[in-house]
């Protein structure tokens, strides 16, 4: 069994922002970066099912894209526990769909018998990556997934797609499949020293992008977002702030 | 063309959106509905020259014959752009017929123009700090998902005439089964006039009775943001966002709370909101109308000293 985690090293950006000269990103000296939310939810779930079902030989293999710099969010996945990493050395900003067309090699040759992407990163916020390369892929898919009963014999899994106001459509999918992981799935573990030590010495395979076509958009500017009325800002101390709060309160609730 | 949001019988108001999204790209507009009986949803809005009714032989969404039936549509109308919701339907299949068909695409657009003939979308980057114009690849039609609730409704009142397209359905991959209803909780969250929101900033788990308290003390209603729930340190009946509840009370007190999209999608039409954060150009400040920059328990001890 082999379960194949897409995952993603986000850019989080602080409470200053500058733009590059050409005014088509954030200057990078502006971003922190990290392993993205939902890629940890997304890997704790593929070691979970390992875990749980799994026999000798298994294993979870974690693929990303980007320059040599994202290799620190993938050892982390590796920290966690998982077995194998492939970077697709890529290092300028992509859409998701040419994301999708970059990995979609690379997860093909490994033949899993499931994909996880997460919903969404936190600095693109597109939910489109994982649609996409299941149709590259010709996976059936589900996305916004939050929980997994998987009977690998049957060749298919139950599980429950979160949609808006917390409904859930409990979806029989055919397997193998691509999830995309909604976060709350479970509770992503945290590495030890020594794992996180170990995941350090660990060799990443690095492959050489495919053909990838033409983007899917590019940024022709960005901006620091209008600010609307903007809120009235209340002054002085917390002790201030918070005697204006109850006035305010008190007066609103009349 | 636009594809008509329906869940459980009930077209979402989002559809409405979507046609005035539409509008700010000139031409035609066509509106799409799938459904086992695409009749009983009235899109007939103000702005809308087409409906196409594709009928079904089943009633809730499945991706792959969402795909299918929109891959035909576009093939038969060559539509120049093709809007649907950013919702978790439409993230099932919208970006799939992008790849395939190699469109121009975006998500959560919340910005639309024609620029001659070329469509430029405004959508945000790196947590909605930022936003950016984007364009699309020159003689292939886009496909967007769309923001909700950053569009006007269109109104009641058009004309349209409707016909209808037969379309051949493959068996789906994914198939439904059953709607699960979310835990109710204790309380309402939807009902109450004043709450007192807290959200990852409060640390941890420990923090929580002393802003129950702080809430009971205020005569408020404590809700949450997503990743205390997903934490589970709180019920899912007490969250407020996409996910959640869509809440409107009187009074909507954050403390650190910083505004994703999803939080701001269901609190952001509260009639007043007052936010507590330690960042300034954190995004609740740009839906509240009184901000405090300030740390989140030191208001908290101060409104605890009030009697």
């Amino acid at each position: 069994m082999k379960i194949v985690v897409c995952v993603k090293q986000v850019a989080v950006l602080g409470d200053e922002v500058e733009f590059t000269a050409d005014a088509r990103d954030v200057d990078p000296d502006f971003l922190d970066f990290a392993l993205n939310e939902w890629d940890s939810y997304a890997t704790e779930e593929a070691l979970h099912i390992r875990e749980d079902l799994g026999a000798e030989g298994d294993e979870v293999v974690v693929v990303s894209v980007g320059g040599a710099h994202v290799e620190d969010a993938m050892r982390r996945c590796l920290a966690m526990g998982a077995d194998r990493a492939i970077r697709v050395d890529h290092s300028r900003p992509a859409d998701p769909i040419t994301v999708a067309r970059l990995v979609a090699p690379v997860v093909q040759r490994e033949s899993p018998d499931l994909v996880f992407c997460g919903v969404q990163s936190s600095d693109g916020v597109q939910a489109a990556t994982g649609t996409a390369l299941a149709e590259l892929l010709d996976l059936p898919r589900v996305a916004v997934v939050t929980r997994i009963e998987w009977d690998p014999s049957a060749g298919r899994a139950t599980v429950r797609r979160e949609l808006e106001g917390g409904l859930l459509d409990v979806t029989e999918v055919d397997t193998p499949a691509l999830l995309t992981i909604q976060t709350g799935i479970n509770q992503p573990r945290y590495a030890n020293l020594r794992a996180i030590k170990q995941a350090e010495q660990k060799q990443i395979a690095v492959v050489s992008p495919a053909e990838q076509g033409e983007p899917a958009y590019r940024v022709r500017r960005m901006f620091a977002p209008p600010k609307g009325e903007g809120a009235q800002i209340l002054a002085g101390g917390p002790a201030d702030i918070a005697r204006r709060i109850r006035e305010i309160v008190e007066e609103r609730l009349k | 063309m636009i594809v008509a949001e329906h869940l459980r019988g009930e077209l979402r108001e989002l559809t409405r959106e979507l046609v005035t999204a539409a509008q700010q790209l000139s031409g035609p507009v066509t509106v799409a509905v799938i459904a086992r009986d695409p009749t009983v949803f009235d899109v007939s809005f103000q702005g809308v020259d087409e409906i196409v009714n594709v009928p079904l032989g089943q009633e809730e969404f499945e991706n792959d014959v969402y795909q299918t039936a929109l891959e035909a549509l576009i093939a038969d109308r060559q539509p120049h752009a093709v809007l649907l919701g950013f919702t978790v339907n439409s993230m099932g299949y919208g970006p799939a017929v992008a790849a395939k068909l190699a469109l121009g695409f975006a998500s959560d657009v919340h910005g639309l123009a024609l620029e001659g003939e070329t469509v430029v979308a405004t959508r945000s980057f790196y947590g909605g700090k930022v936003d950016a114009e984007l364009e699309f690849p020159a003689e292939r039609p886009v496909l967007l998902l769309v923001r909700p609730t950053a569009f006007a409704p269109a109104a009641d009142g058009g004309n349209a005439p409707a016909t209808e397209f037969a379309v051949e359905l493959p068996p789906a991959r994914a198939r439904h089964l059953e709607f699960e209803e979310a835990a109710m909780g204790d309380v309402d969250i939807t009902t109450a006039d004043f709450l007192l929101s807290v959200g990852r900033g409060i640390g941890d788990k420990e923090a929580i009775p002393r802003f129950e308290q702080l809430a009971d003390k205020l005569g408020a209603v404590l809700s949450v943001s997503r990743p205390l729930v997903d934490a589970g340190w709180m019920p899912n009946a007490r969250q407020v966002g996409q996910s959640g509840k869509t809440v409107k009370p009187k009074v909507y007190l954050a403390l650190g709370i910083s505004g994703a999209v999803q939080h701001l999608a269901g609190m952001k039409t509260s009639d007043t909101i007052i936010a507590v954060n330690t960042d300034p150009e954190a995004a609740i400040f740009n839906v509240a109308h009184f901000g405090a920059v300030a740390d989140l328990f030191d208001v908290a001890a101060e409104l605890e000293k009030l009697s």
